[in-house]
């Protein structure tokens, strides 16, 4: 079994672009459960606004490329008060109820073939992220970068190392944007919310105006995370944003630790790595006749088998994700 | 404190000498009126209070049994529950309709039966929420620290302050959820003074606190009126109301049955009844037993005499 290989790969994926897309997803995520305890079953909903914003902003209107990312905070605003101004005055149930369709209702109307002119139907969009990749300074076959000493590294296209580089500095900028957020008197009232909503009201703090700004701006980073799903891809087909985006999203927040800024990332970055590393040291095992008990074709289902076993583990042995605060869980718990 | 302590109390009833105790008496300077506030939940009304006034500066009781409707009420004059029918006026200003979180802008804060400490977040973060237009809790001037870090810095000072008098200052950076029950009640009290009120209404400020701080927290609400507010307050303790109200309103269901000093209404019959229910002539002392007997058996000649007549 090649180790340097297993290893190479699985870095690869946990700082590829899938990476990016979850952690920026479940930053957004965090926004809204960690921090304001909204409990939001629709972010894929954002992120395929975010995507289809570019797509057919570029491919179907004929607008700018940059226009449209401008336009991404616009959509994604509006969607996140569909969503907020009929729910977020009743109890957080019912935000989750009406999330949990969102989604679907987006994935079905985007694939429609009533609107396969606007949308691309079932086909999508492909191509139309030109004007980001006509800036890419990379040029050449693929880029390598090892870890110093070793032949363990990651390797990736020009084009990829260029959106790696974009992605991963807004992952940067949002988690600062979020860190500034949340040590405010802003963030202090979202947190609150999450705590007790009508304590928060009987202190004089208009509590729907936060959970709806709460929403929109966990749904824009959201929506970003979308951006960047459809440019890494040159594509995007409506049955690739299915309802499982939101809860891999999920996953990586819990795996991180929620109302953490930087959980979310990690969460990503380690869940990737995890699942690729699993898949291909499975896939080499078999190939080196270690495992004789399994074929090629089962490697998906027994990886999903045992990411899931793993993060049972981490649920019962570290409830708060790997940088989550313990006490924190433990107030919550005695409650 | 304890010297000034009588002289404030006595000020304060004295608002009350001329105040007939009956039902929707008049107060010599009310801060709040209400009028006609109904709340039916299905076939049952849960409050319907004619009239009420509550006088500025003073503590007012709000007791009466079980199911009398008096969280209800509080509820729907702070606007966590919408009344069916009815006007209330608080400081010169009509509430109706007007959600809670603007109610208590008005300067009228509640506090919860069921104390709503934010468990996760600290003590100190806690009091710090409650203090009222901060400019960092706008979204685009959260991100600007410049513009909030002096206020913060102010109102950090004010919460300390309050911690120390709450004695919940060796608690502050603890989880609000890891208070006990007692220390809850506190620190929501000293969170609703962060709001700077004008009126605080208490639901049941001494439910499931251990007797040792029920007298911390009678000291805590007899300061509140010291410091110029008004307090009104839900209890069923009777004992608690008669120690530090200077006037009590008892509800029955939904309806204001009875008001007055707490002397007049520990020896008010209606009172009584609505605690113990209707039936309750039982005699208190020998000599009444006597005349009860003497006049029963009256009636009893009077109805023999009748018969033979």
């Amino acid at each position: 079994m090649d180790w340097q290989f297993i290893l190479s790969v699985s870095l690869t994926t946990a700082f590829g672009p899938q990476a990016i897309v979850f952690a920026l997803a479940a930053i957004g995520l965090n926004m809204h459960f960690g921090y304001t305890g909204l409990v939001n079953f629709g972010q894929v909903g954002f992120i395929a606004i975010g995507a289809y914003t570019v797509a057919m902003g570029v491919d179907t209107f004929g607008l700018s490329f940059w226009l449209c990312v401008f336009l991404t905070f616009f959509t994604a605003s509006v969607w996140a008060l569909v969503l907020g101004v009929p729910t977020l005055r009743l109890r957080t149930d019912y935000l989750a109820i009406v999330t949990i369709a969102s989604g679907e209702i987006i994935r079905l109307v985007l694939r429609a073939n009533t609107f396969t002119d606007t949308t691309g139907g079932a086909a999508g969009i492909q191509n139309f992220a030109g004007d980001f990749f006509g800036l890419n300074p990379f040029t050449g076959d693929r880029k390598a970068l090892n870890i110093p000493g070793t032949d363990v590294g990651v390797t990736y296209s020009a084009n990829q190392f260029w959106v790696l580089l974009i992605g991963w500095s807004i992952v940067a900028l949002t988690c600062l944007f979020v860190y500034l957020l949340v040590r405010s008197p802003w963030g202090r009232v979202l947190k609150a919310i999450r705590e007790d909503e009508d304590a928060v009201r009987s202190l004089g703090k208009n509590v729907y105006v936060y959970k709806l700004q709460s929403l929109a701006i966990g749904g824009v980073i959201g929506a970003v995370g979308g951006i960047i799903f459809a440019v890494s891809r040159q594509s995007v087909v409506p049955d690739s944003l299915g309802t499982a985006l939101t809860f891999f999203a999920y996953v990586a927040l819990v795996l991180g630790g929620a109302a953490r800024v930087l959980g979310p990332v990690l969460g990503s970055i380690v869940f990737f790595f995890l699942s690729a590393f699993v898949d291909v040291a499975l896939r080499e095992a078999i190939e080196a006749d270690v495992i004789t008990f399994l074929v090629g074709s089962e490697v998906g289902v027994v990886r999903n088998i045992l990411v899931g076993v793993g993060l049972m583990a981490l649920m019962v042995f570290r409830p708060q994700g790997i940088i989550g605060d313990k006490s924190e869980v433990a107030v919550s718990v005695r409650r | 404190m304890s010297g000034a302590d009588p002289v404030v109390a006595t000020s304060a009833q004295a608002a009350f000498v001329d105040v007939p105790p009956e039902p929707g008496a008049a107060k010599a300077d009310p801060i709040l009126v209400a009028d006609g506030v109904t709340r039916r939940f299905g076939g049952l009304t849960a409050v319907d209070v004619d009239h009420v006034e509550v006088q500025r500066g003073a503590i007012t009781a709000l007791i009466g049994p079980n199911g009398a409707g008096k969280t209800t009420f509080f509820n729907l004059l702070t606007g966590f529950d919408k009344a069916d029918a009815g006007s209330w006026r608080f400081d010169d200003r009509d509430l109706v309709g007007v959600p809670a979180h603007k109610v208590a802008r008005h300067g009228m804060v509640r506090t919860f039966q069921l104390t709503k400490s934010l468990a996760r977040l600290t003590v100190l973060d806690n009091l710090k929420l409650g203090a009222a237009e901060q400019r960092g809790e706008g979204f685009f001037s959260s991100l600007v620290r410049p513009l909030w870090k002096a206020q913060e810095a102010e109102i950090e000072a004010r919460a300390e302050d309050l911690l120390g008098r709450f004695n919940l200052a060796h608690m502050r950076d603890e989880y609000a959820g890891s208070l006990s029950g007692g220390q809850r009640k506190l620190l929501e009290m000293a969170r609703a003074l962060m709001v700077r009120p004008t009126m605080v209404m208490l639901d049941e400020p001494m439910a499931g606190v251990n007797p040792a701080l029920t007298q911390s927290l009678l000291g805590h609400v007899k300061q509140l009126r010291e410091d110029g507010m008004t307090v009104m307050f839900v209890e069923h303790d009777m004992d608690v109301v008669h120690d530090i109200s200077d006037w009590v309103i008892v509800m029955g269901e939904g309806r204001v049955i009875a008001e007055g000093t707490p002397d007049q209404i520990s020896s008010n019959d209606d009172v009584i009844d609505a605690y113990l229910g209707a039936h309750h002539d039982a005699p208190k002392t020998a000599a009444e037993e006597q005349a009860q007997l003497d006049e029963i058996h009256a009636k009893i000649d009077e109805e023999s005499g009748d018969a033979h007549g």
